[in-house]
């Protein structure tokens, strides 16, 4: 994860992210020093709850977080390149073209007052001087790739003629039609009926593989991340407090919130508990944020490290093996045998 | 849409129908005699009740009604029988006894100033209330959009008698910049109509254009923060088009409903500004015929103002079919 000096960057990285956003009742900080990573074509998961700073940090890769209300320091490079630096109109250029984002909620993200296939001619327009005949050829083509049946007729429709999975179809061609590198996708299928929700999954992560796209796939669920990620990136409190290779992370958590997440989660090959385990607490204000571990006051094991160190330190992000980050006061052994015993009782063991 | 329009049309002409049968009867109902009312006080009995013959108030209400509303649409003849008939054509919205004139010849006199009245201020209240709205909207939070919703809020605040005695007061007497004005047609004398017409224009406006800078402000502030013009942004588009072509388009369309059904309103005559700088329009027509009790033109004003409404009501829905394509169909 760390890049060294002289090491050759990865694709995407990001490091030292802040974003915070002064209000009347103090500095929102949303995002707190958080530095990821991703190769070319992977898959990465950012999973946080609301508020953990998940879509923030998305938002700070696309550019879209607006400089005069807020104030974003750190780095990110994408394919040499750094962003956070660029000029307003140096962003612009990026936008819908090398990096491109899918929204959660594709009815109210689609203009309702512009036919679908306008819209995406527009996309195409904004960055490529095409024709109208051969934007909309291409707008065909690029509807039909994302499975969308009729696309004569439906490349009039308007947003609302159209079905919430149709709709975020729509939402993923215009995000795809000029080949951008990387894919933020935002919560893409939160907002769907869960039949369609694996549907949208299975479209993204095919055409992330015919297009050689990278993707940064953020969600609150935990349960959608395991068939599509390569990487997990586990947030809270603005912070990044778990990274790991997706089975990995699913095997071997070590950081108690990401465990409490895990185990909340109904599994099919599991027998089912007496009660699903849910986190208990709320997550915490982004403006009074714990002294120590922002997770302490929710942490059922903060006691068992004897220092107080919880109560008073930030915990760094610290290897355990190389590609497991871990940002937790508890030692190594104890927080695996913590997550063996979870995972015992949840199996129905002793 | 062809349906929806039919059916918005029948419904206009039934709530029309509604409305003349109210607004007669209610002012049939009010006291006072309208026969009285025909000749001074050294009037006599036998006058009175000739008069009241002779204008028909002596027949029963809804013979009257059916009458009034032949004479919209066929029109009437007054006073048949006497040798001096008034023959009153269509559309005959009644006569009045007090200034023997016919109602329809009136309200078509007075209606071409309160038209240039209504029209200019529309203008440019629209024009200064929607782009400062913009402008304050796009300023947020920062000195120029605290400065603008401080003039609107004394602009809103402060009656328009308030503003129109002081213009009067200032601009014609102590200055002299402008004469006392008089109205005349802009087809006759284009100059004296602009100068005669600029303050009440400002008068009117003034008090408009201050709500228009808020609702607009708030309404573009809301679709800043709409999904879609993330999207917009998303894609890369310069902020320009994002503002004009995905915020404002969505955000200013409430305003069509507002700023139709304002110019309907005020189309019935505008009776502060038209009495302040003497304009024979609606307005004033209206209040001399309240005071003189002159209850034909009241009838007919009424009626004639709640057509545009109602009008005004069916125009602006079209226009929102048309703008917002959700509303199409069914």
């Amino acid at each position: 994860m760390q890049v060294e000096a002289g090491a050759e960057r990865p694709f995407l990285s990001v490091s030292g992210l802040s974003v915070a956003f002064p209000t009347e009742d103090g500095l929102v900080r949303a995002v707190d020093g958080v530095s990821l990573s991703i190769e070319k074509g992977k898959t990465l998961a950012i999973v946080g709850e609301s508020g953990s700073g998940k879509s923030v940090t998305a938002q700070a890769i696309m550019g879209l977080i607006n400089r005069k209300t807020a104030k974003v320091s750190g780095e990110i490079w994408l394919d040499g390149q750094e962003l956070v630096g660029l000029s307003d109109s140096e962003v612009q250029a990026l936008r819908g073209s090398e990096i491109a984002m899918i929204f959660q909620d594709p009815m109210s993200s689609l203009h309702p007052f512009y036919r679908v296939g306008d819209q995406i001619v527009e996309a195409i327009r904004a960055h490529r001087q095409v024709g109208a005949k051969a934007a909309k050829r291409e707008t065909l083509d690029m509807l039909r790739r994302v499975g969308i049946p009729a696309v004569e007729r439906r490349i009039d429709d308007y947003p609302h003629q159209l079905s919430g999975g149709m709709r975020q179809r729509v939402m993923i061609a215009m995000a795809l039609i000029n080949s951008p590198a990387l894919l933020i996708a935002d919560e893409p299928t939160t907002a769907l009926d869960v039949t369609v929700q694996a549907q949208i999954l299975e479209l993204i992560t095919s055409l992330q593989a015919e297009f050689g796209t990278t993707v940064i796939m953020i969600t609150h669920d935990l349960g959608i991340v395991a068939d599509v990620a390569d990487e997990v990136a586990v947030m809270y409190g603005g912070r990044i407090v778990e990274v790991a290779p997706t089975g990995l992370l699913y095997d071997r958590p070590e950081m108690p919130y990401t465990l409490g997440l895990l185990s909340s989660i109904p599994r099919m090959d599991r027998e089912l508990p007496e009660r699903l385990e849910a986190i208990r607490g709320n997550p915490p204000s982004p403006i009074r944020l714990p002294a120590g571990c922002v997770f302490q006051p929710r942490c059922n094991y903060s006691d068992r490290v004897t220092s107080g160190a919880c109560l008073d330190v930030r915990p760094e992000l610290l290897p355990t093996t190389p590609e497991h980050l871990v940002r937790c006061h508890l030692p190594t052994e104890e927080r695996q045998q913590i997550t063996q015993d979870v995972f015992n009782i949840l199996a129905g063991g002793s | 849409m062809t349906g929806y329009l039919i059916r918005r049309v029948l419904s206009m002409i039934t709530l029309l129908f509604l409305l003349s049968i109210t607004v007669f009867f209610l002012f049939n109902l009010l006291p006072g005699d309208p026969a009285r009312l025909t000749c001074g006080k050294a009037c006599s009995p036998q006058t009175i009740e000739a008069n009241r013959h002779r204008l028909g108030y002596d027949e029963p209400v809804l013979t009257q009604y059916t009458k009034f509303v032949t004479g919209i649409f066929a029109g009437r003849t007054f006073s048949a029988d006497s040798p001096e008939p008034i023959v009153c054509e269509a559309p005959c919205l009644g006569y009045s006894f007090t200034r023997h004139q016919e109602v329809t010849k009136m309200i078509v006199t007075a209606l071409p100033v309160t038209f240039w009245l209504a029209i200019g201020a529309f203008l440019l209240w629209l024009s200064i209330g929607i782009s400062v709205g913009i402008f304050a909207a796009l300023n947020r939070g920062r000195w120029p959009d605290r400065l603008v919703m401080g003039i609107s809020l004394v602009g809103y605040s402060m009656p328009s008698f308030f503003i129109g005695l002081m213009l009067v007061f200032f601009v014609i007497l102590k200055l002299g910049w402008l004469p006392f004005p008089a109205y005349i047609s802009p087809f006759e004398n284009l100059g004296q109509f602009l100068q005669t017409m600029i303050l009440p224009w400002i008068v009117l406006a003034t008090l408009y254009a201050a709500y228009y800078m808020r609702l607009t402000r708030n309404q573009v502030l809301e679709v800043l923060g709409d999904d879609y013009v993330r999207t917009a942004r998303a894609k890369g588009l310069p902020e320009r088009v994002v503002v004009v072509k995905h915020a404002l388009r969505a955000g200013l369309t409430p305003i069509v409903t507002s700023a139709g059904l304002d110019l309907a309103g005020l189309l019935g005559g505008a009776i502060i500004s038209e009495n302040i700088f003497s304009l024979p329009g609606l307005g004033s027509l209206a209040i001399n015929s309240v005071l003189d009790s002159d209850l034909p033109v009241i009838t007919g004003i009424t009626l004639v103002t709640a057509t545009f409404i109602i009008f005004a009501n069916l125009v602006v829905d079209l226009l929102y079919a048309v703008i917002d394509p959700r509303v199409r169909v069914g």
